[in-house]
Order: structure tokens, then C-alpha cells, then sequence
């Protein structure tokens, strides 16, 4: 705990959040160097920057979850040395975290209390505590049942709950860490509602993402950080290339270039697919699908709506409750995930950490993750080392794979690298069917050119693509057609160029039809639907 | 495995060992009340007190030496002591790399060691088939008893540290009741012991010593596992499901099959334990009966030996050596003032030490350049 | 690094908006399993019919209660028959599927009281002795009051995401402890603070290894079980087998006034020994503790969501510490029980596996203080049943009895218990972003 600090009061002038000179190292890593930012009361902060540029160590130093090597926080004027949150918390910041921080056995009322319980010779009063997040919630208009247990409430209104936990411990600095990843274009709307609400009322708000356009909606300012430091700072005006140019440090390019492609027979072909989670909820809902030979088909929607399950029950990791999945005719949902390996599928996992590769495997034997027990690399029961390094080598020099060796373990490679193990192994052998779900989630713009070229020449060989992704700017870059999924069902397929508020309608619910009678737009103007 | 990190482990395992033997020294003085009462006047005469309790360590740990390894009769005890604890190590070792912890190595063994027992004493078949179908039955009842933890495992989901150490205890207690069946009990006996197995069953011994065929075996059973982690596509699954099994089902490989494969494996190699119990000669001969006792504690011995071992057969066999040594320097104590169930302090210590190699370094700093890794896998999940 | 590197997509963590809702395959497996398992047990049953002869008697009282209660006599093939039928009827019922939830734990129930009934009832009848039902339930609770304190224990360390497979371990290095103590103070009381504090100590050293260096919780536990028997045993060898440093107190049952005078409850429930009484305490109190308690909610924090009560400046592993300490209070006062109510006399070894059945309940009674008891009760009744039926002499060898917990504990993980959650970061060392 630190001592009471002296009252600011008396300075207003001096009222603001102050980081300056930051620097945090990992090892050899320098997560944060010389980072400078400044919150004043009353005004949204934008901080702007790609996965792994160092916003989220950032902010945890600024939680106190995290202690800086060099640098020092300033609050109101007082330098402050955070030991932990609690610190922090005292000290007036609040965080709404990228990954909610709540317990989900938990009431809302008891996650409210956490770390500062109501009551009397350590029993809690709960009754005092539903009282508190009743009134928070009506003062902010941020309606939850205090009784409702967390895991039985949607994501937007967890978020809410997390949001009303930084407020009950009066924060006037609030962190919002990336809180737009798991909403619905609408919920985006609302959030920004209630962070513009927060801003009037005279809180600081800091705002992580890496979205440029939700940047330019709310920021009064936005600082750039690329690689650990400051990349530059900018006002709302600023254009979105301008944006994209500091954070990334080149010009990027955000489309990809393609030829119009030639739909062929349909190669993966589902009727009636449903799957049930281990909660009981059904996450993937009767659901038919044809993806043709030689396209892009996306499947967009806010994560959480049946699409990770969809992926996992093609791939067979993830049990069908009923329905068919055809490969090239042939019906694969009783196979093993080895035969259906075998029948031509191949999958890029949406978090290839978990599913994607073996950390502590080299890249040698990541690349043969699914193919190790067939010849060359196998005779009999016997590995055949050589064959498996020699094909690594070929692997790596193709793809460009970034790696002191082969023999090196995949866990120590950058996401992009570890990405490109994970598309090498898939493609380099027949596909009839690709499903890759987020396949560029977490990886650096450098090599997300590289992995949607490569994804587009596996189209252009024949093979129809199936493409999972939740962020509109790959499903617009990669798609032929676009199939909008929400709560375990297509809510409708729409050309490649269907514009971005018919969209976010359609991920919440809404039918092509309702979509775009709402968002007055002309069937002419969303050329190609497709129903 | 780069050459800096096997020193490391080895260096870390030399370090353990050390301190193991220091809390030991330090336990054994400050229980024994004569050493102790020297220390009442310790201001006054300090050279009593020190040369007490110097003359017990010493005493002790030279005793201790001596019987492991002070003769060519010792040294092929340790290395009879040795054997279960290596075979039965494998098993908890294949295992761990699976990412599994078979704590159920009691049970195997003691499966191992009544199939085993059985056909030495209940058949009579000629010499070398005689030994080599108790054997075979042996390894067999050891893969049964696992292959449930891992087809329950692989079926259920249910998790295999609840289900080895319940499947350790139903074993114990089948045991107790084979033993008061006409077929197991030895014949005008009320106690619950076996006849004696047939010397065609007996495991053969060099003349004049203890070194007997269950050393070879356990040694080949390494060089087997060796093999099969490290040159197969078994091991290769294998290890794949242990370090990412979500990632291993990804890639087509079966996690329940692998599941279950390795149980029966390392039940296998627990259950040679078990023969090794039932057909091993003893200093007489002649193979100890079977008993309530017979495999003693080999199945959670058989955990620390692995663990010592990093999980690699060859760490195995070292490990399985030094704590067969220890055994057979605390049996060879008898004689001393110190009681030889040290041994099982010693043993327990040096474990705990190896296990938590951020502790070694933080009492022997100038190891701390050298930050050794854990052999288990840090988490167990919760036991459901 | 730390902070990006990305950690959702796991399937099993991923939050769903909610939408149809299905039998789970879990909750299938477990119905289907329970209606398996009543089914056999009923066929069993019957079949067993055949072996049943002449008139169960059940005797409510024993020779020395002040109020004597008639032996009652039953007719075992009808009831043996009744049973074995109402077993089948509610498997089956169980096993089509069209039971309702609530029928569905009503079915459970009869199968249970059904195969308990219809299986006394066939080893009572037509002996030359009655079953002592009041010997049974009273030695229940005797044989169970370790138990239910090892469990309360495993329960305590669990919550906050502490596995402890040691408590063994504890039960025996406090049982030296009481008996060293016993015998130097030749009191009760002592021994049992002694014991106490032996429990904490062990504790101390689960809690050092698993909290600060994150060493593997199962291991560990098993490493500290070799620990705690290599050390008691060298230090009985070394100094307690010469000195005469082993002969407890012995405690006596303490009647209650008034109660213990009601008709089969009082002898049964109320004229137990101090620490019996002190464990039908500890569940109540343990219950409070963690879940009226502000102590509690963090206990219970750290082991769901470690992450979360650090971010609310909760110190993970002081939790963590403070629950494991209180768990060795429990443990190790469930150690005392084996000196002080027994012989007081310390052996090697001689608690021969209760904690790992403590253990057992804390799963099976779902880390819950109050059903972990109950399971604790049920786990000593069956160790008890054991050694009354071979008073009886029937043909099921005391062994297979004794082997119940062990069975029934593998069968419950295996199929029974799907649809329970542990604490969700139960075994999983914390270490700060």
C-alpha cells in the first residue's frame, strides 16, 4: 500500500494520468521503450497499434499488474509506484479487461464485491452488495440482474458487468483493453455510447484496439505505438492510411490482389449440421452450406456464434449431434480426424497455440504433425529422420518460414512464423477442401500479405476455401461470397462487396432481406447476393 | 537435448542429493537423544557435542555406503534393488511423457506379481519355458490393470490419478483376498502366504552374487523405451499427445488409442516389476512368496524414480540405481545406532528437491545461470 | 509478449449466446451409466434370491443402551424380492430415457436405498445372529470422523485451486505428533493441538512447493506422502520404540446429557468421543467459512479465476497459503484420531490409506464441506459393514467390502459425476502475468 497521497484539489491544472519514459523488457525483449502518454479528464485516448506492438504490457504496468524497469506514473500531479492493482485501483484506474476478469460461478453482485466485501466481522452482507449494483446501474443506465450467475449471461453483458466492477471502485481513469473484439457492430455502437457517456461526465478514458475505424468514430486523441514505442500521435482527423502507415511503419496495401475466380463443383457440401456444447446450448444449428471448387466462400460473424464449433466438427475434433459433411461426394462425418485428413480436408485452427502445432516440437516435426506415420517420413514403425528434415528444409525456404533452424522449437517463433509452419503443413500436400478459421489473427501485417496470397493460390489450384473470420477487412480482401453466421445458423450468403452496415445487421440477426430494407440500400447496390 | 542443459540436470540432481544428505545429517542428530544431550552443554565443552554428532553422520553414511556398494555382494544387491525400481520407473516415465501420472503402479505390480507368482508355483512346466510363461502372464496381468485406467480414461474422461490410486487399493485388497483362497494360500497355513514358486520359474543369478536376470531385463525394457520414444511413431505421438493433445487430435493422431496404448505399456512395465517381485531370488535362492507385502512400495517409489530421471529411460536407470543403492545401504544398517529407514528420508528429500529445481538454485546460488526445467508438467487439471 | 499473446479460442472456455438447449452428452453418459448400475445391482439381487433363507433380524439396540428396542424380524426372501425388483424397475426407467429430472433423482434414490435394504437383508437372514443396526451406524460414525476431517481438509486446499493428494501424509505426521505429546503431557487436549500444529506443518510444506514453486500438486503430494512415512517411521525406529515416548491417552465417549437418552438416535449420534463431535462441528463451520464469509469468496476466487482476484488486488497465493494452512488444522486433528481413539499407541504406516479415501470424498461430495461429509460417512460405512458382515459369516469376503470405497469412487469418476464442475483452476500454479 502506498501512503495516502496529498490532495490535488487544489491544482486542478494538475488533474491527469501521466506515463512517461516506460520501458519494460523481457529478457531480451523490449516489450515497452520509452513509452510517453498522457489521459486528461473528459477525453477519450486512443491507443492505436498491431498485435504484439506492446499496448497490453502497457496497460498491465499501468494496472500495477506489471512494474516497469524504467519510467514513472504520475497521477494528478503525484508519482505513484503500483506494486499491484490494488495500488492502481486506489490511485483511481479502472480497467475493462480484453479477457473479462470475472468469476464465472460467481453472481454479478459477488464479482462487484470481490477484494472489498460489505460487512461485519468477515461476513459478507449481500444484501448491501445487490443495493450497490443497483444503484451503479442506474446511475450509468447499465441495467444487470445482480443475482445472475456470469456464465449464464452473454458477452455483451458481461462486458457491462466488467465495466460497472471498474466504476464500483470509483475509477476516474478508465483502461478499455480491446473490448470491441467480442461484440456485435451493434453492440460496438452501444459500447461507444456508454465510453462518450463516461467521457462527459468527466472520466479518462484510454481505448485499445487495432481497428482504424472505430479510432476515427470516438478518439479525441490517438497515439501509435509499432515494436514497444511511440510511432507517432494524431487527432481524430487523421486519414486511415495515414493511421495504418505509423502503425504498421510502410505502406500497407489492404486489399489483395486477385483474379475473378471460376467456380467449380461444389467440394464440401453440409446439410442439417448441428452441434451441441458440453453447457447443453446448440452451437451449430441445422446448418447447410456448399463450398464450390476454386472459391473463397468467408463465413463472418461475431465470435461466439457457433463458427469455432463449426470449424472443430469439419475437422472432426468436436462431435456432430446430427447431420452430413461431403467431401467431393464422399460423406466423411463418421471418419476419424485422420481419415478425414486423409479425404483431402485440410484446417488451419483458429488458435493455432491450442490446436495448431506442438510448442515444444521443432519445426521439423510440426510439419509433419499429420503425416509422420505415412511414407517417406515412416516405415513401418520406425521415423524416418532424414526424409523429415529434408522436407522441413524444402517447407521452410517455400514459405519463408523465419527460424534459426529446423530443429528449433515452434514456440519460440513469432505468430507469423507459427502461422506459416501451421499453412505449410496444410497445403503442402492435395487438398479438395481448406477450412481455415482467423487465419491471420495475432500474425503482423508482413506476413498477413503473405498468408492471403497463399491462400488465394490454393483457390486458384481447385480447392474450395472455406475461410472463418470475424474481421469484415479479410472477409472483404478474400471472400467470392460471404456467409453471415449467427447463433449456429447462415443467416445469409451476400456478394463479396455487400456493404459493412448490411453486414453488422446481418450479425446480429437480421435476414438479407431485413438487412437491407434497414439499412435502405438497393438490391443493386450489394451486387451478387446470393441466398 | 543440448549438452549445456544435460549438465545442468545432472549438476541440479548432484545438488539435490547433496542437500538431501545435509537435512539428513541434520534429522539424525537431532533425533538421537544422546548426540542431543551433548548440545546442553554446548557453550561449555563444544568439541563433545561436535564430535557426537560427527561420529553419527559419519558413522551413519559410511554404514550406509558400505552396504550399497562396499562389496561385490553389494553392489549386485543394489542392483537387484535396482530392477523394480527401474521397470516399474519406465512405466510411471512412458506415462508422464504422455502426460499422464500413473500413480498406479502399486497395483500393476501387484497384478504383475500374482499372475507371475501363480503359474511359478500352481503350473509345472519345463525350465526357461517354465519362466518365460510366468513372465509373459506377469507383464500381462500389469497391462490389464493399467489399460483400465487408460480405456477408462480414454472412455470416461475420468481422471487417471483418482482412478490408479482407488485401482491401487482394490488391488491390495484382492490380493489380501487371493491369499485365503485354497488356490493361492499355501497348504496348512492360516496366514495369508503362498506356496513356494517351482526353481524352473525361478529368474536365474550369477553364482555367488545377486545379479540376476531382473537387472537385464530392466535394462533392455529401458533400451526398449528408448527406442520406441525417440525412434517411433508411436513415441512421436505419444509425446505429441502429451505436450498438446488438442493440437495431437488436430492432426488426426487418437488421443484415447495413445491413451490407452500407453496405460497398457506402463502397466506392462510395472506388472515386470511384479515378476521381478514374484521370480527374483532372494539372498536364500529361492523367490520370496507371495504376500500382503510382496511388492513393497515399488509402484510410488517407481513415481520418485522417474521424476529423478527426468522421464528419459537413461535417467531411469541412474535413477533407479542410486535409490536400489540406497535400499540396499539402509538394509545393510541394521547393525549402526541409525536406524536404516533413513534411507526413506533420504529418498524422499532428494526427490523433492529435484522436483522443485527453482529451490536448489535459490539455496546453491552459483547454479542460478543454470535454470533447470521441472520434469512434470506443472499442471494436473483437477482430479475428476 | 506476455500481455499479447493471445489465449481465447479455446473451445472448451469459449462463452456461446444462448440459444437451444439439448441433453448434453455428459448428463446422457450419466443417466445411462446410474441405470446400468441399478439394473446390475438389482439382477444382482435377485439373483441372489436364491441364496436367501429364513427371516433377517435386525437388532435396534445393544445390550448396554438405557432404552432397549426390539430386534425386528423381516422376512428376507419377499423383502430381498421387493428389493431387487424396485432396483431393475428404477435402472430401467433410468435407461429409457423418459424420466423427468426430478424422477430421475428419485430413481437414483430407490436404486441406492433399494441395494442397501435388499443387501442387508440377504446377509441377515437366517443367521444365528441379528445385524446390529445401532452398532453399525454408531461405528459409522466413529470410523467416518477422520475421514470427514481429511475431506473438509482436501475441500478447504481444493477451493483455492490447491490439489493436496498429501493428506495422508498429514494424518500420519499428526498421529506421531499426538501420540509423542499424548504421552509426554498425558493429556487429550494437548495431543490434539500437537497434532494440529503437525497437520500445519505438513501443510506448510504442500503449500511451500505448490504455491511458491510450482511443483506438479499430484507429485508432490505423493512425494510428501514417502516424506511423511519415511520420516515417522525413521524417527520411530530412532527414538519412540526405545523411549518410552509412546503410549496416548486414550479418549472416552462423552455422553451428551438428555440427548443421548432419545431411543436409538441418542447411543447412536450422541455418545461419541470429543472428536467426533468436534468433526459434526467442523462441517457446519468449514460451510460458513467458505461461503458466508468474505475469506471464503476469495478462497473461492483464487481457485476459479486466479487472474480475476489478482486484478482486484486479492494476493493469489496469500489466499491460497491461508487455505492450506486451515486445511492442515482439519487434517491434522483427523490425524489424532487414529492415536487417541485407538490404542494410542503410534505403528508404521497405520493409517493405511484413509487419506486417499478422504480424498475420494472430496471428489465424489463434489468439493462441497457438507456432501464430502456425507460421503466420508458413506465411505466409513461401508469399511464398517465389512467388519460386521464377517461377523455374520456370510459368504461376501470382508476384502470385497472393504474395497467398496474404492469401486464406487472409480465408478463415480468415470460416469457418475458429469455434470459436477471442480473449481475451474483446481491444480493450476499461479504465477503473475
Amino acid at each position: 500500500m502506498t501512503p495516502d497521497a496529498p490532495e490535488a484539489a487544489d491544482s486542478r491544472a494538475d488533474e491527469s494520468l501521466r506515463l512517461s519514459g516506460i520501458t519494460k523488457r523481457f529478457g531480451s525483449l523490449v516489450a515497452n521503450s520509452g513509452i510517453d502518454l498522457e489521459l486528461r479528464p473528459g477525453e477519450i485516448h486512443c491507443l492505436l497499434g498491431e498485435n504484439g506492438a506492446g499496448k497490453s504490457t502497457l496497460m498491465n504496468i499501468l494496472y500495477g499488474l506489471l512494474q516497469p524497469d524504467e519510467g514513472q506514473i504520475v497521477v494528478d500531479g503525484v508519482p505513484r509506484v503500483f506494486t499491484g492493482p490494488r495500488n492502481a485501483i486506489d490511485a483511481g484506474i479502472g480497467m475493462v479487461h480484453q479477457h473479462f476478469m470475472l468469476v464465472d460461478v460467481f453472481t454479478v453482485a459477488e464479482n462487484m464485491i470481490l477484494g472489498r466485501e460489505p460487512g461485519t466481522l468477515g461476513l459478507i452482507n449481500l444484501r448491501q452488495a445487490r443495493r450497490r449494483v443497483t444503484e451503479l446501474s442506474q446511475q450509468y443506465g447499465l441495467s444487470v440482474d445482480p443475482d445472475a450467475r456470469i456464465e449464464n449471461l452473454p458477452v455483451g453483458i458481461q462486458q457491462r458487468v466488467e465495466i460497472l466492477k471498474a466504476l464500483a471502485n470509483d475509477a476516474r481513469y478508465l483502461i478499455f483493453d480491446e473490448p470491441t473484439a467480442v461484440l456485435t457492430p451493434q453492440e460496438i455502437e452501444e459500447l461507444m455510447r456508454v465510453m462518450r457517456s463516461l467521457r462527459d461526465e468527466g472520466k479518462g478514458v484510454i481505448f485499445i484496439t487495432h481497428k482504424l475505424r472505430e479510432v476515427r468514430a470516438i478518439a479525441d486523441r490517438i497515439t501509435v505505438i509499432r515494436r514497444g514505442a511511440v510511432a507517432g500521435v494524431a487527432g481524430p482527423g487523421e486519414s486511415e492510411a495515414s493511421l495504418a502507415e505509423k502503425m504498421v511503419g510502410h505502406q500497407v496495401s489492404l486489399t489483395v490482389s486477385k483474379q475473378q475466380h471460376e467456380a467449380g463443383d461444389v467440394r464440401l457440401r453440409l446439410s442439417g449440421v448441428t452441434a451441441v456444447a458440453a453447457n447443453g446450448s446448440v452451437a451449430v444449428d441445422d446448418l447447410d452450406l456448399e463450398v464450390r471448387g476454386g472459391e473463397i466462400l468467408c463465413i463472418a460473424g461475431v465470435q461466439g456464434n457457433g463458427q469455432s464449433e463449426l470449424a472443430a466438427a469439419l475437422i472432426g475434433t468436436y462431435p456432430l449431434r446430427s447431420g452430413t459433411i461431403m467431401v467431393d461426394g464422399r460423406t466423411v462425418d463418421r471418419f476419424t480426424t485422420k481419415e478425414r485428413i486423409d479425404a483431402g480436408l485440410g484446417y488451419v485452427p483458429e488458435d493455432r497455440q491450442h490446436d495448431g502445432f506442438v510448442g515444444s516440437y521443432s519445426v521439423a516435426e510440426n510439419l509433419v504433425l499429420n503425416s509422420y506415420h505415412k511414407p517417406p517420413y515412416a516405415q513401418g514403425l520406425a521415423l524416418r529422420g532424414g526424409v523429415i528434415r529434408s522436407n522441413a528444409r524444402d517447407r521452410v525456404a517455400e514459405f519463408d518460414i523465419r527460424t534459426t533452424s529446423i530443429d528449433t522449437e515452434v514456440a519460440a517463433l513469432s505468430g507469423g512464423n507459427q502461422q506459416k509452419v501451421v499453412l505449410a503443413r496444410e497445403l503442402s500436400r492435395e487438398l479438395a477442401v481448406l477450412v481455415a478459421s482467423q487465419p491471420t489473427r495475432g500474425v503482423d501485417v508482413g506476413a498477413i500479405e503473405f498468408l492471403h496470397k497463399r491462400l488465394v493460390a490454393e483457390r486458384d489450384r481447385g480447392t474450395a476455401v472455406l475461410i472463418i473470420s470475424t474481421e469484415l477487412d479479410e472477409v472483404a480482401a478474400l471472400a467470392d461470397r460471404v456467409a453471415v453466421m449467427f447463433r449456429g445458423r447462415i443467416v445469409g450468403i451476400v456478394g463479396p462487396h455487400t456493404s459493412r452496415e448490411v453486414l453488422g445487421l446481418m450479425m446480429a440477426g437480421a435476414s438479407v432481406e431485413e438487412a437491407m430494407a434497414s439499412a435502405d440500400v438497393t438490391t443493386e447496390e450489394t451486387e451478387g447476393v446470393v441466398t | 537435448m543440448t549438452r549445456s542443459s544435460w549438465w545442468t540436470e545432472i549438476l541440479t540432481t548432484i545438488a539435490a542429493i547433496v542437500l538431501a544428505l545435509i537435512i539428513g545429517a541434520v534429522v539424525m542428530v537431532v533425533s538421537d537423544p544422546d548426540v542431543l544431550d551433548k548440545y546442553a552443554y554446548f557453550f561449555y565443552r563444544p568439541g563433545d557435542a561436535l564430535a557426537a554428532s560427527g561420529d553419527k553422520i559419519g558413522s551413519a553414511y559410511f554404514a550406509l555406503l558400505k552396504g550399497a556398494v562396499g562389496s561385490w555382494g553389494a553392489i549386485t544387491q543394489s542392483t537387484s534393488q535396482a530392477a523394480p525400481l527401474i521397470l516399474a520407473g519406465l512405466g510411471v516415465a512412458l506415462a508422464f511423457r504422455a502426460g499422464l501420472i500413473n500413480i498406479g503402479g502399486q497395483g500393476q505390480a501387484i497384478w504383475g506379481a500374482i499372475f507371475a507368482a501363480y503359474i511359478g508355483f500352481g503350473v509345472h512346466l519345463p525350465l526357461v519355458i517354465h519362466v518365460l510363461v510366468a513372465l509373459i502372464a506377469g507383464v500381462l496381468g500389469g497391462a490389464i490393470w493399467g489399460g483400465l485406467v487408460g480405456w477408462l480414461k480414454a472412455r470416461t474422461g475420468a481422471h487417471e490419478v483418482i482412478v490408479t490410486i482407488m485401482l491401487n487399493y482394490v488391488a491390495i485388497r484382492m490380493l489380501a483376498w487371493l491369499l485365503t483362497t485354497p488356490a493361492f494360500q499355501r497348504p496348512g497355513r492360516t496366514d495369508s502366504i503362498s506356496p513356494i514358486v517351482d526353481w524352473t520359474a525361478t529368474f536365474a543369478r550369477l553364482a555367488g552374487s545377486q545379479l540376476h536376470v531382473g537387472f537385464v531385463l530392466a535394462l533392455l525394457a529401458a533400451a526398449a523405451v528408448w527406442w520406441l520414444l525417440e525412434r517411433s511413431t508411436l513415441g512421436f505421438a505419444l509425446k505429441a499427445v502429451g505436450a498438446n493433445p488438442h493440437a495431437a487430435a488436430t492432426a488426426g493422431m487418437s488421443v484415447a488409442r495413445t491413451t490407452i496404448i500407453v496405460m497398457v505399456l506402463a502397466g506392462a512395465l510395472a506388472g515386470l516389476a511384479g515378476v521381478d517381485a514374484a521370480l527374483a531370488p532372494s539372498d536364500s535362492g529361492v523367490p520370496v512368496p507371495l504376500s500382503n507385502g510382496i511388492v513393497g512400495d515399488v509402484g510410488f517409489d517407481a513415481v520418485t524414480v522417474a521424476l529423478v530421471g527426468r522421464s528419459r529411460p537413461v535417467g531411469v536407470v541412474l535413477a533407479g540405481l542410486l535409490f536400489g543403492a540406497l535400499h540396499t545401504g539402509g538394509l545393510g544398517m541394521q547393525g549402526a545406532q541409525t536406524p536404516g529407514t533413513v534411507t526413506d528420508v533420504l529418498q524422499a528429500l532428494i526427490v523433492l528437491f529435484v522436483a522443485a529445481p527453482a529451490l536448489v538454485t535459490r539455496l546453491l546460488p552459483f547454479l542460478r545461470r543454470r535454470a533447470a526445467r521441472s520434469a512434470t508438467p506443472e499442471s494436473t487439471g483437477a482430479l475428476t | 509478449m506476455s500481455g499479447e499473446r493471445t489465449t481465447a479460442g479455446s473451445l472448451e472456455g469459449s462463452v456461446l449466446e444462448p440459444g437451444r438447449s439439448l441433453e448434453t452428452a455428459a448428463l446422457r453418459r450419466q443417466r445411462l451409466s446410474v441405470g446400468i448400475l441399478i439394473s446390475v445391482v438389482g439382477l444382482l439381487l435377485l439373483g441372489l434370491l436364491a441364496a436367501t433363507h429364513g427371516t433377517a433380524r435386525f437388532a435396534l439396540s445393544n445390550a448396554f443402551d438405557p432404552v432397549q428396542l426390539p430386534t425386528v424380524s423381516l422376512p428376507g426372501l419377499p423383502l430381498v424380492l421387493v428389493c431387487g425388483l424396485l432396483c431393475v424397475a428404477a435402472g430401467a426407467g433410468l435407461l429409457t430415457g423418459r424420466l423427468a429430472g426430478r424422477f430421475q433423482t428419485l430413481a437414483g434414490t430407490v436404486g441406492g436405498v433399494g441395494f442397501l435394504v435388499g443387501f442387508l437383508t440377504w446377509a441377515a437372514a437366517g443367521r444365528a445372529l441379528p445385524f446390529p443396526v445401532s452398532n453399525q451406524i454408531a461405528q459409522t460414525f466413529a470410523v467416518a470422523t477422520p475421514l470427514v476431517l481429511g475431506a473438509l481438509a482436501g475441500v478447504l486446499c481444493e477451493r483455492a485451486g490447491v490439489i493436496n493428494v498429501a493428506i495422508e501424509g498429514q494424518f500420519l505426521v499428526a498421529a506421531q505428533a499426538a501420540a509423542v505429546v499424548g504421552t509426554v503431557t498425558q493429556s487429550i487436549a494437548w495431543a490434539i493441538i500437537a497434532a494440529a500444529l503437525a497437520g500445519v506443518g505438513m501443510a506448510a510444506l504442500l503449500a511451500v512447493f505448490a504455491i511458491k514453486y510450482r511443483v506438479n500438486q499430484v507429485v508432490l503430494g505423493v512425494v510428501l506422502n514417502l516424506l511423511a512415512s519415511g520420516i515417522t517411521g525413521f524417527l520411530l525406529d530412532q527414538r519412540f520404540s526405545q523411549s518410552n515416548l509412546n503410549s496416548a491417552p486414550v479418549m472416552s465417549s462423552i455422553a451428551i446429557p438428555g440427548l443421548s437418552k432419545i431411543p436409538f438416535i441418542g447411543p447412536v449420534v450422541f455418545d461419541q468421543n470429543i472428536l467426533a463431535y468436534l468433526a459434526g462441528i467442523s462441517v457446519p463451520v468449514v460451510w460458513v467459512l467458505l461461503f458466508k464469509t468474505s475469506w471464503g469468496l476469495r478462497v473461492r476466487s483464487v481457485g476459479e479465476h486466479p487472474r480475476a482476484a489478482d486484478t482486484v488486488g486479492i494476493s493469489v497465493t496469500g489466499m491460497r497459503w491461508s487455505a492450506v494452512l486451515v486445511g492442515g488444522v482439519f487434517a491434522g486433528i483427523g490425524g489424532a484420531f487414529f492415536i487417541l481413539a485407538a490404542t494410542g499407541h503410534f505403528t508404521r504406516d497405520f493409517t493405511n490409506g484413509s487419506g486417499f479415501i478422504a480424498l475420494a470424498a472430496v471428489i465424489m461430495g463434489r468439493w462441497h464441506p457438507g456432501w464430502a461429509a456425507l460421503m466420508a460417512i458413506f465411505f466409513g460405512f461401508a469399511t464398517e459393514l465389512g467388519s460386521q458382515v464377517q461377523t455374520l459369516n456370510t459368504p461376501v469376503p470382508s476384502d470385497f467390502l472393504q474395497m467398496l470405497p474404492y469401486v464406487a469412487t472409480v465408478i463415480a469418476v468415470a460416469g457418475l459425476i458429469g455434470r459436477v464442475r471442480p473449481p475451474a483452476s483446481d491444480g493450476e500454479p499461479y504465477q503473475k502475468a
